[in-house]
């Protein structure tokens, strides 16, 4: 055929389309939106999901999220600290930390702390958000311990080096000059984390939940159970989008106005 | 010897006594005795790989002598109880990368050590921080974030966040080798009249024309040993050792 390379791929480009609109088509053709709308759609339902659904759901959600990601950023510091350690012990502990609690999945490390840790050695964490927060949080150190650790080494050695030349201590360097350098770094796979955690937070219904932690997930599947019906669902989902969609656009923007910074 | 006979005994701002260093089967150092009057200026010249950078980061303990000793005023740097930081505080160091703290303005990259390590007010730093800026022809510069200054001027830059710190001498460890060309004079302008104010420093340097104009001492080192030491004119203008004439052979064909 006597086409371009242009004229081809503008061809296979229109294909593509065209196969695309075809098929959301033919989906919304066999779909059965009247059962839908009645069985996930629910306006009725939907209304009587609120206030509660935010001042309540929404809210014990992000005070686990809030609790467990800064327990997780100390714990996750912490063990990259140790990791970088000249001493093999603390290497070694660290790196079986890590091992242990991301290798476990996260409803395990949940039950160790809700159940376990009580039982065997009579220690129950206190505070109406404790266990729930204290789980996450020695998860999400885990997590965090290898990619704070890779912001630390991406921080250029001369910078430890120039800040010791000036008398500072080891870890007036690592807290004034590496460090926030190093998060700079790894602001993209931290938000990432955030986001995780965030979800990760409806593992906690495990521990029972009373109406004082009940978070946004055992809120949904709760209300469901009680009105025969999905919409409760539905409503979550958009609860869920409508704190992670902000969330990591500041983040975008807040990396954005640093890469300006750094260039201009 | 009581310690303080001891320090009045050493008429040497730095002093290096037998300094070995290894990095594991590699001998970088083997046995360097070197003594610096205070106001001296002292300029390393030779081959790279001759051990110049890494006696001149031993100086402040960057790198970790594997024998021998360091005297800073007298005081054995190398001994367990020594204070590394406050010794460090008053050895002025420069680099061949400059360093500078990215995150930082350049007034903060100028505070930041005053504040912390030497617990200056804000006030008190900031005026230190626009003194010796000034003195490096930057003071217009103070607001400015490092990534937006020329290489020279950086260096600059990095020059006075170490004058902040009033230092009893400084180091420069090959200061303009990552320049481009027409920048290194601005830099050697900065370091002469450091010079003429009576600094006592240790420049490792390939910039001749400097360690001519400069120097009261040049030390030629290869193979990890002091080769040749005297007054620029000598060493420089005529060599004794034949290492020494291959290696100015070499730099003048350049």
């Amino acid at each position: 055929m006597g086409l371009t390379r242009r004229q081809r791929s503008t061809i296979t480009r229109y294909a593509i389309y065209a196969a695309t609109l075809l098929l959301i088509g033919w989906v919304a053709a066999t779909t059965d939106w009247a059962k839908l709308q009645e069985s996930f759609l629910d306006w009725q339902v939907f209304r009587q999901l609120f206030p509660e659904i935010v001042t309540r759901a929404a809210r014990n959600t992000l005070i686990f999220t809030c609790f467990g990601f800064s327990g997780g950023l100390a714990i996750g510091l912490v063990l990259a600290l140790m990791r970088l350690s000249t001493a093999g012990p603390y290497r070694w502990a660290a790196a079986l930390y890590i091992e242990i609690f991301r290798g476990l999945p996260a409803l395990v490390t949940i039950v160790l702390i809700g159940f376990v840790l009580p039982i065997a050695l009579h220690v129950r964490v206190p505070g109406t958000y404790g266990p729930g927060s204290l789980a996450l949080a020695i998860v999400t150190g885990a997590y965090l311990a290898e990619t704070i650790r890779a912001g630390i080494e991406a921080v250029p050695k001369g910078q430890m080096e120039a800040a010791r030349s000036l008398g500072m201590s080891y870890a007036r360097a690592m807290t004034s000059i590496v460090i926030p350098q190093g998060f700079r770094v790894i602001l993209p796979p931290l938000t990432n984390e955030l986001v995780l955690l965030l979800k990760d937070t409806s593992l906690l219904f495990v521990l029972g939940t009373t109406e004082e932690t009940i978070e946004l997930a055992k809120f949904g599947r709760d209300a469901v159970a009680d009105t025969f019906n999905g919409t409760p669902l539905v409503a979550v989902a958009l609860v869920y989008l409508a704190i992670t969609i902000p969330l990591t656009r500041a983040v975008a923007w807040l990396e954005r106005r640093q890469k300006r910074a750094a260039r201009a | 010897m009581s310690p303080n006979a001891k320090r009045m005994a050493s008429a040497s701002a730095i002093e290096l006594v037998a300094l070995e260093k290894r990095f594991d089967a590699l001998h970088v150092l083997r046995g360097i005795d070197l003594r610096i009057a205070p106001a001296e200026v002292v300029c390393l010249i030779g081959p790279s790989g001759s051990g110049k950078s890494t006696l001149l980061r031993c100086v402040n303990r960057l790198e970790e002598p594997s024998a021998g000793h360091i005297l800073i005023d007298g005081e054995n740097i190398c001994a367990q109880d020594c204070d590394l930081d406050r010794v460090r505080a008053k050895i002025g160091m420069v680099f061949q990368q400059f360093n500078l703290f990215p995150h930082l303005s350049v007034l903060d990259n100028l505070t930041i050590a005053q504040r912390k390590v030497l617990k200056r007010s804000k006030a008190q730093a900031e005026d230190k921080a626009r003194k010796v800026l000034d003195r490096v022809g930057l003071l217009h510069k103070v607001h400015e974030y490092p990534a937006r200054l020329s290489g020279g001027q950086q260096q600059r830059v990095a020059i006075a966040r170490a004058l902040a710190m009033d230092p009893e001498m400084m180091l420069f460890d090959e200061a303009t080798s990552a320049l481009d060309p027409e920048l290194v004079g601005e830099v050697l302008a900065v370091m002469r009249s450091l010079a003429e104010d009576g600094m006592t420093m240790m420049v490792v340097t390939h910039e001749m024309g400097f360690a001519r104009g400069v120097a009261d001492r040049v030390v030629f080192m290869d193979g990890g040993v002091i080769v040749e030491q005297g007054h620029p004119d000598q060493v420089l203008g005529d060599p004794q050792h034949e290492r020494t004439q291959r290696f100015l052979q070499r730099v003048s064909d350049r």
